[in-house]
């Protein structure tokens, strides 16, 4: 679908064969299921409150409606089980598609997504395969606290098996969703609470399916690169416009959007451009999606690099319910701005 | 026991004698396994399933072509009974390419996709949801088909047992729970470790069909499960059966058996060993010392011959270390994750195999 070089524009551009439509990012998942639960008999939905209830964040509303209970099954609050379930039934050649109402929940179900579904392929000698999804949100930000506030894509994208994406606009969730449907080994996709309401360009191709594994220029710039993915994006590009504004720097951001497989070609480029990197996440840093991230940079580019690389994450702390105490700990806008002014050595 | 108290429907002396051989060659394959252990051939975990032969028999028995099987780690008799050859079995403990699972599953993870075994399973109570999907895949096939799930009794402590039950129960799915009660998981006993003891009875709080078999007895083994997974194709009705039975060895072949129970207690079951009743009820039936002799003999034979085909099959290659990590077509997907990459990762993963 893209290449690295290409910007978004460009991207939305080059699939627009059945013209395109505004739409939230909540909107563009439902359009995904809606078009793969069409195109794949074989392809059905499985969660909490996915059916008779609508979807706890409306992902799925009205698909019980349009496919019935067979295709959208409601689950009893079982992650275990029906994280399980799925995965027989993936390794029987269904592509079920589960839903797991935040990514806090999924930890719930650990076992059956690290020591069976990413394991099967390589067990069976490729004879058996896993060509499951899981799509769950992360994020904070609504002061749902420690429990429910977590950004846990890190963990799962350590494990050799899984292919993990994060899409962070309403173009990719849907592309990437798709292609992840139609990818046969398991891959978990991380939505995000707060962008699920953000709006953007959708093409309405049913063929516009998105890569694993590649990355987007999401501003391009040269003084600097963020590395970002999710809602860490959206941050990033706020920041980047910002910075512009009032400090007369010209950030580029790149948008993993995929981060098992990891697109370090077009992180590489960047950097080789900028020779500035700070990575940002909406997960805490300690071994997190940035210290893989930092790790890789300083080696591929070592001889590009004129500064540290740099990370934020969130505070390493619980999350805390206090609206002051829960901003301070995100990787809030100040925090990426002071981060990258640091990095360019602007803030003295 | 004495073979007159063997209860339940008669087989054919004929099926009964091929059942017999099925376990005797599972006796006398755990036997030489752990001769090849020790002698650090065979690495890894290794669990045996000696004493078991009447409960795994009879259940595969029971099985017809189309039905699949997923049991726990406790698996070299399942293999063997579903049909693998004694060869493809030894050649995977012994890590070989010819093994059933190419040398990458060892004694936990014996698997034959062709004959619908999807594995053994190392993680207790793990397989239960996935024989949960299996058979739900089944239903939306359309298939006619049950699932056997075999697991031992300490995994019907584990929360994957409650859910997978409920899921079967609520979407009235065609799989048999079979539960190989062997007293013991690890070193706890039944009695220490499940407030119900009578594990079968548990399946009542799903409103699921549960019952208790002798487990030393081939031919009700044969008949229950035979029953059970009738109903689960013919009616969709999942249930519960619990085998009574137990191990003469140890948890693994680096327990001794001796810590949680007694020497007593292992002599009286050893005397209710299903081999010797099987064989003592195939003589009532007329079937003479020498056939059973050459029975034995057979076994040992085949069992030779799988150690000779292990040792000389090769170990794998390193070119496939990576192999069935993704699915074919997965290398272009991870190109670009080749910069910054761990000392060596590119040789080690995309050059042997990854995506292939």
């Amino acid at each position: 679908m893209s290449t690295a070089t290409q910007t978004r524009d460009e991207q939305r551009d080059a699939g627009t064969d059945g013209g395109s439509e505004t739409m939230t990012y909540r909107e563009a998942l439902r359009l995904a299921l809606r078009e793969e639960l069409t195109r794949d008999s074989k392809v059905f939905l499985m969660g909490e409150e996915i059916g008779v209830f609508q979807g706890s964040y409306k992902v799925t509303a009205g698909l019980l409606d349009e496919f019935g209970p067979d295709r959208v099954r409601d689950t009893p609050i079982s992650e275990e089980g029906f994280v399980g379930a799925a995965v027989g039934a993936a390794m029987m050649g269904e592509r079920p598609v589960v839903e797991i109402m935040t990514i806090n929940f999924l930890v719930v179900a650990m076992d059956q997504v690290i020591n069976h579904a990413a394991k099967v392929r390589a067990m069976f000698g490729g004879k058996v395969g896993v060509p499951m999804v899981i799509r769950t949100p992360n994020g904070g930000g609504n002061q749902l606290t420690a429990q429910h506030s977590q950004s846990l894509e890190g963990w799962f994208a350590h494990v050799p098996g899984m292919k993990v994406v994060a899409p962070a606009t309403p173009a990719d969730a849907k592309a990437l969703l798709k292609a992840a449907i139609r990818d046969d080994d398991p891959v978990l996709v991380v939505e995000n609470l707060p962008i699920y309401k953000q709006r953007g360009e959708v093409p309405l191709d049913p063929e516009f399916v998105g890569d694993l594994g590649r990355a987007a220029v999401a501003r391009e710039g040269s003084d600097i690169t963020i590395v970002a993915h999710s809602f860490a994006t959206v941050r990033a590009l706020h920041v980047a416009e910002k910075l512009a504004a009032e400090h007369d720097v010209e950030a580029e951001v790149v948008d993993l959007r995929s981060l098992r497989p990891l697109d370090m070609e077009t992180v590489a480029a960047s950097v080789a451009k900028t020779n500035r990197a700070i990575c940002v996440e909406e997960g805490w840093s300690t071994y997190g999606v940035t210290a893989e991230l930092a790790a890789r940079i300083q080696h591929a580019c070592f001889d590009d690099l004129d500064a540290p690389v740099e990370r934020v994450g969130s505070a390493e702390v619980p999350m805390p319910y206090a609206k002051n105490l829960e901003h301070e700990a995100l990787p809030n806008e100040d925090r990426v701005e002071r981060a990258v002014l640091h990095a360019l050595d602007l803030d003295r | 026991m004495s073979s007159t108290q063997l209860a339940g429907p008669r087989l054919d002396t004929d099926v009964l004698r091929d059942l017999y051989a099925q376990m005797v060659l599972i006796r006398e394959f755990e036997t030489e396994t752990e001769r090849q252990y020790k002698l650090a051939r065979i690495g890894g975990y290794c669990h045996l399933s000696s004493g078991q032969e009447a409960a795994t028999v009879g259940v595969t028995h029971a099985m017809r072509d189309g039905d699949a099987l997923i049991t726990g780690y406790r698996c070299h008799g399942f293999a063997l009974a579903h049909g693998t050859s004694a060869e493809a079995v030894m050649a995977e403990l012994f890590g070989r390419v010819d093994g059933c699972a190419r040398g990458r599953g060892g004694s936990m993870h014996l698997l034959d996709v062709d004959r619908n075994y999807l594995g053994g399973w190392g993680i207790v109570a793990g397989q239960l949801p996935i024989a949960t999907g299996v058979a739900l895949a089944y239903v939306r096939q359309g298939r006619s088909d049950a699932v056997v799930c075999e697991l031992g009794d300490g995994a019907t402590n584990m929360g994957a047992w409650h859910e997978s039950l409920n899921l079967a129960a609520l979407w009235h799915l065609p799989l048999v729970f079979v539960v190989l009660n062997n007293v013991y998981g690890m070193g706890t006993s039944v009695e220490r470790a499940s407030a119900e003891p009578d594990l079968h009875k548990r399946a009542a709080a799903f409103r699921m069909h549960g019952e208790r078999v002798d487990g030393n007895d081939v031919e009700a083994v044969a008949e229950a499960a035979g029953r059970l997974l009738e109903r689960a194709r013919e009616e969709r009705s999942p249930s519960v059966l619990e085998i009574t039975t137990y191990r003469f060895r140890g948890h693994s072949v680096a327990d001794p058996g001796t810590a949680y129970r007694t020497k007593d207690e292992v002599s009286e079951r050893r005397a209710h060993d299903p081999l010797v009743s099987t064989r003592a009820l195939l003589r009532e039936r007329g079937v003479d010392e020498a056939e059973l002799e050459r029975v034995q003999e057979d076994a040992r034979e085949a069992v030779k011959r799988a150690v000779e085909f292990a040792e000389s099959s090769p170990q794998p290659g390193l070119d496939e270390l990576a192999l069935g990590a993704y699915a074919p077509g997965s290398g272009e997907q991870f190109e670009r994750m080749r910069p910054g990459s761990p000392f060596d990762e590119v040789r080690m993963t995309f050059d042997q195999g990854l995506g292939r």
